[in-house]
């Protein structure tokens, strides 16, 4: 580090180019072993298993946003998770329309639930979605925009640590209790479903799952790598120094609300990816992803993989989420919110710097005592506040 | 409305008496005609008793049809038949000396109907004000111009204000709507109805025939206007009234997180779990209650309140001393490890009583309502809301009047301070939460009073406990009662106008909003110490 | 010089007012009559006193005198409830800017507990203060020139931390810190930096290399206001002092003159 003064930082890490690597091992084997093994080989990886992965990834994309903000900016938001749901009900908005005359009403224009309502025609806001670069769009627009404004009221007033927690809580509960109205248009209890195909393809076929997942591992290293990216540049060591002492970053002469606004902003629009991504693989999206419940997950996933790593919160999300698979689906079921409740604890107790943190701190000591010059400087967050 | 009815023909049956068929005039003479036995005479004397007012006139008609209406001897005369066969006389209810031997007096379906009658039109001349006030509202309701003659010469002998006015409204309701009534007599009555100022007076008015003079329809439309203002005022008065309840249901729970918040700034997201633990408390004490001791079920709720207060505090000191100590100064972390003990709590209830609602009763004090006004006000809400306020105000005693509560005060203001001055701030913290789980705890009793208690009860309070506490101004307790109150009235008054969830969801936006405005909330502390 | 009449006549450029007009215009900071409340408490009563450019100023007083609560206000931190605040000649009313402004404006802080970026290398500390693009959009695609990498080997041979460019500055020493915040001031290259308490916690070595240091600063252009109690520290510096007492101004002039001011020892010094 110390001809550093000419040189920033590698855009890639020793973990991130293993974390590349891994995803494109993933991106390489899982659609081979779907689609090349006989379904009775012992090497085949089943159609669900390839959706469930791809689900995963998704969770990984989301809780890299949750961490860009959080981890580098000290934003801790529990109300990710809708803009997350709001990137998934663009999707499924699309996937929606696509159905065509083959719902259970048979109209060509209409979904079924408005066909339910006793509507007549479609609402304004449901126009362009038949188009799927418009629905591109919306994945980024509708959670960007949510983002930029209620960010823009919040940062400029300056409401910082719990109670910006609080409010972004209360965000997403009233858009939760927003999209359980049926006058909403947008399916009311029962969300979006019954999707049948993307951009021609059937939704159900094991080329487009594979399709789907490969394209979940893509975003997952693109959005970890423009993270980086951001994280390093000069705007991103402004975020830290935001996260560690605004007041003095705004008497050194920076605008913090504007760089808080535009990490939040981009944190927002990842989420929606996410969530676009996620929708045509599990199928559904309903209002529960608003549930101020699945926010605060979220933020246990960065926990425990590492806040302020990017890599810790990718992995997080996949730790969390294949145990609570595996634990939800056995005889173990009713204590899986035992394990959940035990692991908040446990991790802010135990492992307040989670897992990936944890080694950088051990690599890092470990270096310092074998004197190997140019260790890494863990970026490890303060404790948050 | 049974009563109605027999109101109404009672009143057919007079105004036909009135008309000349009777030919006896006091209770006398109608017993002697019930002495004939014959149907028609029965029916006379019926009517003569109806409107006689006399006390024993209510013996002798319902002894009549309970068929204890006896009569015999010569010349005939009519007893009572009393316990174990005596007859009495109809009169002074005095055993007879000499008993002849009697047969029933006899009924037949219309004699029955004229009973009927007449025991209503007894009810509106009956000694009991309270009967006779029941008798002329039912003669109001019913709206049959039969009536008006009976109501008239009732109207002519009652005394007691209140039946007085009663019979006033009847007849006017009566009135208000009949054909061929003189206009003046029409005003009179729609003045006599505008003043009721209810729903039922607003249709009443609107039922002014069409054909009636201008004068009339102005005099309604007047009358109608007035009632309709009127109504909005109680109208709103109801909301403001449903707003004060939840305000106290909101500042119950709040007021507990308020205190860990503003002493220890410490974001406790198990805060609801505590009302879910005093809900839970409060059915396991009333289980008890009900397999050893049913009488003190009135009490369960009282038995309760101190013991949800020492099991949640106890359950709060606990949490403080294992998790929440090692934590403090990371608000955000302190925050995901509270939420990851929700879940355990709210999954170890759901072990241990399923995950269904539990049924928790009200003691009888607590059901029923009263009125004021058009304000309709349950008990139960009312004691919700005077435990809210006694909650609120032993707490402010506590903070201000004891030892513990210097201390609390002392640490809020300077943590550093409090313990340089020999303040053991560790206590102080753990008292301070097991005191707000203990209030949650409280809270919890109060609240399976109107909601059900099922493991997700305390969630469904969290949200809202934050925006109250943060809306009011953390570290002020005043702040959270005008926050939770205002919250509380703000929410009802939308709702009318908005729909229960948008008026939620508009109060959502509003607080959040309102904190981008004031980020330290209503009652902020200020000066050079606050940092962001 | 002392009303609000005097002075609103006075920023209007070309008015001819002479003599009043030249206070004003050549002050780079002019604080008049600034009264600051805080529940009841008059934490600023009626302060009014002037910075020449190029000036060293240093403030004494004891607790609670307002001497944090003045630059607050000056910094765009804390409102004035009245008063006027002017900066560079007259011509920018501080009091409707907010800090980022202000600071951009050129008046640089140092907190009095010292504040530097902890996660952040000491390197890295520099870098971001260092005068230049401040917008978040450019910055993501910012890269240092040669000029900017040269400034900051200058600012480091004068702070004397050259050899710690690549600690964390959470790890650096009390005293370090407080140079390297002064460091990131000089990197800000203001007009105007307010020291509070830089030597607070300071060895006596430590101390008067501060002091070396900032008349170093001062010597290259830039205006000083140093907060201090350590009275050594002040001599050291050797320049105009001001003793401030419940929001307002007790005395002013060299510090032999204000240390023999009745009025000081009364409420600071003590006898």
């Amino acid at each position: 580090m110390s001809t550093s003064e000419t040189r920033p930082p590698a855009l890639l890490t020793t973990s991130g180019l293993v974390f590349l690597g891994v995803l494109g091992a993933a991106v390489v084997l899982v659609p081979a072993l779907n689609l090349l093994t006989a379904p009775d080989s012992a090497l085949h990886v089943p159609t669900y298993v390839v959706s469930l992965l791809g689900k995963y990834l998704t969770y990984a994309l989301l809780a890299l946003s949750v961490d860009l903000i959080w981890g580098y900016v000290g934003i801790l938001s529990l109300g990710h998770g809708a803009f997350f749901a709001l990137g998934g009900y663009a999707m499924g908005m699309y996937l929606m329309r696509q159905i065509g005359p083959r719902g259970v009403y048979g109209d060509p224009v209409l979904p079924d639930f408005m066909v339910f309502l006793n509507w007549k025609e479609l609402p304004w806001f449901w126009y362009g979605f038949d188009l799927f670069p418009f629905a591109a769009l919306m994945v980024l627009l509708a959670p960007g925009i949510l983002a930029l404004v209620f960010g823009w009221f919040a940062f400029r007033s300056r409401v910082t640590g719990v109670y910006l927690s609080i409010i972004t809580q209360a965000m997403t509960f009233a858009l939760l209790l927003a999209f359980f109205r049926n006058d909403m248009g947008f399916g009311g209890n029962n969300g979006l479903t019954d999707f049948k195909d993307i951009l021609g393809f059937n939704i159900q076929a094991d080329g487009t799952r594979v399709v789907l997942f490969v394209l979940s591992a893509v975003a997952l290293g693109l959005g970890y790598v423009l993270c980086r990216f951001l994280v390093r540049s000069h705007f991103g060591k402004v975020l830290v120094a935001i996260r560690d002492a605004e007041t003095r970053v705004r008497f050194t002469g920076y605008r913090a609300e504007n760089y808080k606004l535009v990490a939040f902003v981009v944190s927002a629009m990842l989420a929606g990816i996410a969530g676009a991504l996620y929708v045509p693989q599990v199928g559904i999206i309903n209002p529960s992803e608003f549930s101020p419940a699945n926010s605060i997950e979220i933020i246990v996933w960065v926990a425990v993989g590492g806040r302020g790593t990017l890599v810790g919160a990718a992995l997080g999300a996949v730790l969390v989420n294949y145990a609570k698979t595996y634990f939800t689906s056995g005889l173990l079921a009713p204590y899986w919110l035992f394990m959940l409740g035990g692991l908040f604890v446990a991790v802010t107790l135990f492992l307040p710097k989670g897992i990936v943190g944890t080694f950088y701190d051990w690599r890092a000591r470990r270096r310092a005592s074998d004197d190997i010059p140019g260790a890494e400087p863990a970026a490890a967050p303060k404790p948050a506040e | 409305m049974l009563l109605a009815l027999a109101v109404l023909s009672a009143a057919a049956l007079s105004a036909a008496a009135l008309a000349g068929r009777a030919e006896a005039q006091d209770v006398g003479g109608a017993l002697a005609q019930l002495a004939t036995n014959k149907y028609d005479d029965t029916e006379a004397a019926l009517s003569v008793l109806a409107l006689s007012g006399d006390p024993a006139a209510v013996g002798i008609v319902s002894a009549l049809a309970e068929g204890r209406l006896v009569f015999g001897g010569t010349p005939p005369r009519v007893f009572i038949q009393g316990e174990g066969g005596a007859l009495l006389d109809p009169l002074t209810r005095q055993p007879v000396a000499d008993a002849p031997a009697v047969k029933p007096v006899r009924v037949n379906n219309r004699v029955r109907r004229a009973i009927e009658a007449a025991s209503g039109a007894l009810s509106l001349v009956s000694p009991d004000p309270a009967k006779r006030l029941e008798a002329a509202q039912a003669v109001g309701r019913s709206r049959d111009v039969a009536a008006l003659p009976a109501l008239d010469a009732v109207l002519a002998k009652e005394t007691d204000p209140k039946v007085k006015s009663a019979l006033a409204l009847a007849r006017a309701s009566i009135v208000i709507g009949q054909a061929g009534v003189s206009e003046a007599d029409r005003i009179a009555a729609i003045e006599v109805v505008g003043a009721q100022g209810n729903q039922d007076a607003l249709a009443l008015l609107r039922s002014v025939p069409a054909d009636a003079s201008p004068a009339v329809k102005d005099a309604a439309a007047a009358a109608i206007a007035g009632i309709e203002r009127n109504l909005a005022l109680w109208g709103a008065a109801q909301n403001v009234w449903y707003g004060l309840s939840l305000g106290s249901v909101l500042l119950l729970a709040a007021i507990g997180l308020a205190i860990t918040f503003g002493v220890m700034g410490v974001i406790n997201m198990a805060h609801g779990e505590m009302v879910m633990l005093g809900a839970y408390t409060t059915f396991v004490v009333q289980e008890l209650i009900r397999t050893h001791n049913p009488g003190l079920f009135d009490w369960s709720l009282i038995i309760a309140i101190p013991l949800a207060f020492l099991f949640t505090g106890l359950i709060g000191v606990i949490i403080e001393r294992t998790v929440i100590r090692f934590l403090y100064g990371r608000a955000l972390e302190t925050l995901l490890a509270t939420w990851g003990i929700s879940l355990i709590l709210q999954q170890a209830i759901r072990t241990l009583f399923g995950p269904t609602n539990r049924e928790v009763g009200a003691p009888s004090w607590m059901s029923g309502s009263f009125e004021i006004g058009q304000l309709s006000i349950t008990y139960g809400r009312l004691w919700i809301i005077v435990f809210a306020l006694l909650v609120f105000v032993a707490l402010l005693a506590v903070l201000r009047l004891t030892r513990i509560g210097l201390e609390m005060r002392a640490v809020t203001q300077n943590r550093r301070m409090a313990a340089s001055m020999g303040i053991r701030t560790n206590w102080v913290d753990a008292m301070t939460f097991g005191l707000g789980s203990g209030i949650a705890g409280m809270a919890g009793v109060a609240l399976s009073q109107i909601d059900n208690v099922s493991p997700n009860l305390g969630q469904s309070y969290i949200i809202d406990s934050f925006l109250v506490v943060v809306f009011g101004g953390v570290g002020n307790l005043w702040g959270t009662l005008v926050g939770a109150m205002s919250l509380g009235v703000a929410n009802k008054l939308l709702e009318p106008y908005a729909g229960a969830v948008l008026g939620k969801i508009a109060l959502l936006v509003i607080v959040i909003l309102f904190i981008q405005k004031r980020p330290r909330g209503l009652f902020a502390l200020k000066g050079r110490s606050i940092e962001a | 010089m002392s009303d609000t009449e005097t002075l609103v006549r006075d920023i209007e450029p070309d008015d001819g007012l002479g003599a009043a007009k030249k206070t004003l215009t050549e002050a780079l900071l002019y604080l008049n009559a600034v009264t600051v409340t805080f529940d009841g408490f008059r934490a600023l009563n009626e302060l009014s006193f002037t910075v020449d450019p190029g000036e060293m100023r240093a403030i004494i007083g004891p607790n609670g005198a307002g001497k944090t609560t003045m630059m607050d206000v000056i910094t765009g931190k804390t409102r004035p409830d009245k008063g006027d605040v002017f900066f560079n000649g007259g011509t920018t009313d501080l009091t409707r800017l907010d800090e980022t402004e202000i600071a951009t404006l050129g008046i640089g802080r140092k907190f009095q507990k010292p504040t530097v970026f902890e996660s952040h290398t000491v390197l890295d500390n520099l870098r971001l203060a260092l005068k230049g693009q401040r917008s978040a959009l450019p910055n993501i695609f910012r890269r240092e020139t040669a000029a900017e990498r040269e400034c900051i080997d200058a600012i480091f041979e004068t702070i004397r931390l050259t050899e710690h460019r690549d600690r964390l500055g959470g790890a650096l020493s009390h005293g370090q810190k407080q140079w390297l915040e002064i460091g990131m001031l000089l990197a800000q290259d203001p007009k105007l930096l307010l020291v509070d308490e830089p030597v607070a916690g300071m060895t006596d070595a430590e101390t008067a290399q501060t002091a070396e240091l900032l008349r170093e600063i001062n010597a290259n252009g830039h205006s000083v206001v140093v907060v201090e109690h350590d009275m050594t520290f002040v001599r050291d510096l050797g320049v105009r002092v001001m003793c401030l007492h419940e929001g307002s101004v007790l005395a002013e002039g060299t510090l032999d003159q204000v240390s023999a001011n009745e009025r000081v020892i009364e409420v600071y010094l003590g006898r």
